[in-house]
């Protein structure tokens, strides 16, 4: 396996090993991309895409890796692929569904949550969100409890005047906020829909003592 | 040629074409997302030539939860509640996979007791699994009994989850470097007693539908997958096996001690329906063989990794007489399991395919993205290839031998 990996490294040079705590991982340009996945598939037995996915780096520049994680079904390993997009603000990366049709659909998604785009990609849309939701939610900028949205169906939107809210995140479902003091990101640290100070419902007559 | 679109189940559209008339060379009509036969919130629009569908395009992401945002916002061990609902027909072995994908960024191995009762969840999850799907899949055959059967079978199994976790449904069992806590006392009588019960019905299951001459006209080269289009689509699980590739995670890179296990893996001639529901049915009895082994043969010890000190929290007496388990416990509530930075992805066979979990951690309690390799999501992606030229009654049919679950599909 190893001889055959760093054949692999040596046939292609501009390969540069990826750190990794698993399987061997490699960075690839994105121009060599399309050539080197062919000759993965068809000359090194990785028949078999499990995964396309994709990193926001927020500050590192090139800030959106995509990355590929490719399965042997005959020699039971596993490798990793990442390539940089190029533009930070108008991500791209070139598309292989042509190799496998199951890219596709991780393409997609990669579009809908980080908005890159995949040159060649035959139907580039939202997957997950629906169509015409203005943000990339899995971007780092993108707040956990959402952003307020007109509704998906236009009609719904005017019949009801409502729009879809952000979540509420204090005293709300148990999510820490990353960062801060810890006692700040104690969710209920900061719910102040009840406290001692607050007067109680008075006493309905006639209950018990104590009974509020 | 004219095409006209009809859209039923859309409220905000369906008064504004009322008067959409069904005329035309072909139909678009939109199938759920609220429809019996499509097994929770998944859409098809589709394109019918008169009873024959032309064209079929799935509409996914009603259930999306934005499950992968959430966790880069929590640390690891607040992310288990969440797999519970991924794949919540068999939400156990979701919790193990998490765990296990942590524990391999982590380093950690756990002792073999831990690993023998992981293989008994991850088994009886899969026989959740599958019962359901045999189940629901008859029903969609108009098998309305064997429902019934599965679904008395399938009880037994949320009682022993309910013994053994305190939940029916959303277990969240297990944690990074152990379990929450160790088999209950007599758990595993009953676990070899549900499996006495429950192999007779796979039988009677298997004498009541396999051989069926109506369901043979309903499955029997319907919906045929070959093997290159299960392995260009990315399928997994059941649904790739039917197709002929003999790839089972448990046998190939196998975790938790499987290799340690005899059992078979099924595969189909020639990944049509029919051949997804033997397959299931296969995988049950071998998922009850294992659990007769693993049962027999479940090593006594610790069931957590002892040496993972700022992974897995201390035992409860000791944290409340000590003050260093104190203090230990209380790091790793509120930051987190301290994980080295690094990626990784690990997948694991899950009743439904290949579950896997990408992590890049920059070393914390959190991990800095994590994606889920959702089986469904793949799974359900080959349906434009696979639906058209089917006729519509053959629907149910195709999407209950796919078996996904829309929780998983859309996290």
């Amino acid at each position: 396996m190893r001889e055959r990996l760093n054949a692999i490294l040596e046939a292609h040079p501009y390969l540069a090993a990826r750190p990794s705590a698993d399987c061997r991982a490699f960075n690839c340009p994105p121009e060599h991309l399309i050539g080197l996945l062919t000759c993965l598939r068809d000359e090194h037995g990785f028949d078999f895409l499990t995964d396309v996915t994709a990193i926001d780096h927020q500050e590192a520049r090139p800030r959106f890796e995509v990355l590929y994680h490719l399965f042997s079904t005959e020699r039971h390993d596993y490798l990793r692929l990442a390539t940089p997009c190029a533009d930070d603000q108008q991500p791209a990366c070139p598309s292989v569904t042509a190799l496998w049709p199951t890219a596709d659909w991780h393409e997609r998604e990669a579009y809908d949550m980080f908005g890159i785009r995949f040159a060649g990609h035959p139907d580039l849309r939202r997957i997950l969100m629906w169509d015409g939701y203005p943000y990339f939610p899995l971007r780092k900028e993108f707040p956990l409890a959402g952003l307020e949205t007109p509704f998906p169906s236009e009609d719904l939107t005017e019949a009801t005047g409502a729009s879809v809210l952000p979540a509420p995140m204090l005293g709300g479902p148990f999510h820490s906020a990353q960062g801060g003091p810890m006692s700040a990101r104690e969710p209920r640290a900061g719910d102040q829909s009840w406290t001692e100070t607050r007067p109680r419902p008075a006493a309905a007559e006639g209950a018990p003592p104590g009974a509020a | 040629m004219t095409v006209k679109e009809v859209s039923i189940g859309d409220i905000g559209a369906r008064g504004a074409r009322a008067d959409a008339e069904f005329a035309g060379d072909k139909m678009l009509i939109n199938m759920g997302p609220s429809h019996p036969a499509t097994h929770g919130v998944l859409r098809l629009r589709l394109e019918l030539n008169g009873e024959i569908v032309t064209r079929c395009e799935p509409v996914v992401g009603y259930l999306h939860r934005g499950d992968e945002k959430i966790a880069e916002n929590m640390t690891y061990n607040q992310f288990i509640p969440y797999t519970d609902r991924l794949d919540y027909i068999g939400p156990i072995h979701n919790n193990v996979t998490f765990v296990l994908a942590v524990e391999k960024l982590a380093g950690i191995e756990v002792p073999p007791r831990c690993q023998a009762i992981r293989v008994i969840c991850c088994e009886l999850a899969r026989l959740q699994s599958h019962l359901l799907g045999c189940g629901v899949y008859g029903m969609d055959c108009g098998a309305l009994t064997v429902f019934m059967y599965a679904f008395t079978e399938r009880e037994k199994l949320y009682t022993l989850m309910e013994q053994l976790t305190g939940a029916r449904f959303t277990t969240s069992y297990t944690r990074i470097g152990g379990l929450a806590r160790d088999i209950p006392e007599g758990w595993l009588g009953n676990v070899l007693k549900v499996m006495d019960d429950l192999e007779p019905v796979i039988e009677e299951v298997d004498k009541l539908l396999s051989r069926n001459r109506i369901f043979w006209d309903r499955t029997v080269d319907i919906g045929v997958i070959s093997r290159a289009d299960a392995i260009g689509y990315g399928l997994t699980g059941p649904n790739l096996r039917a197709s002929g590739v003999p790839m089972d995670l448990r046998k190939d890179t196998p975790y938790l001690g499987y290799e340690q296990y005899e059992f078979d893996v099924p595969i189909g001639a020639n990944g049509d329906c029919y051949d997804r529901w033997l397959v299931r049915m296969e995988e049950m009895r071998q998922s009850i063989r294992i659990i007769r082994q693993a049962v027999e043969r479940l090593p006594d010890g610790p069931w957590y990794a002892e040496d993972a000190r700022k992974i897995f929290a201390p035992p409860k007496d000791k944290v409340m007489t000590r003050m260093e388990e104190l203090i230990q416990n209380f790091m790793i509530v509120t930051e987190g399991p301290q994980i080295p930075a690094g990626e990784v992805y690990f997948e694991a066979e899950n009743p439904k395919g290949a579950l896997g979990f990408f992590i890049h951690s920059k070393g914390g309690g959190v991990p800095y993205r994590l994606k889920i390799r959702s089986p469904s999501f793949c799974n359900l992606s080959v349906l434009p290839k696979m639906v058209p030229g089917h006729l519509v009654p053959d629907l149910p049919v195709l999407l209950g031998s796919l078996d996904f679950v829309m929780g998983e599909c859309d996290r």
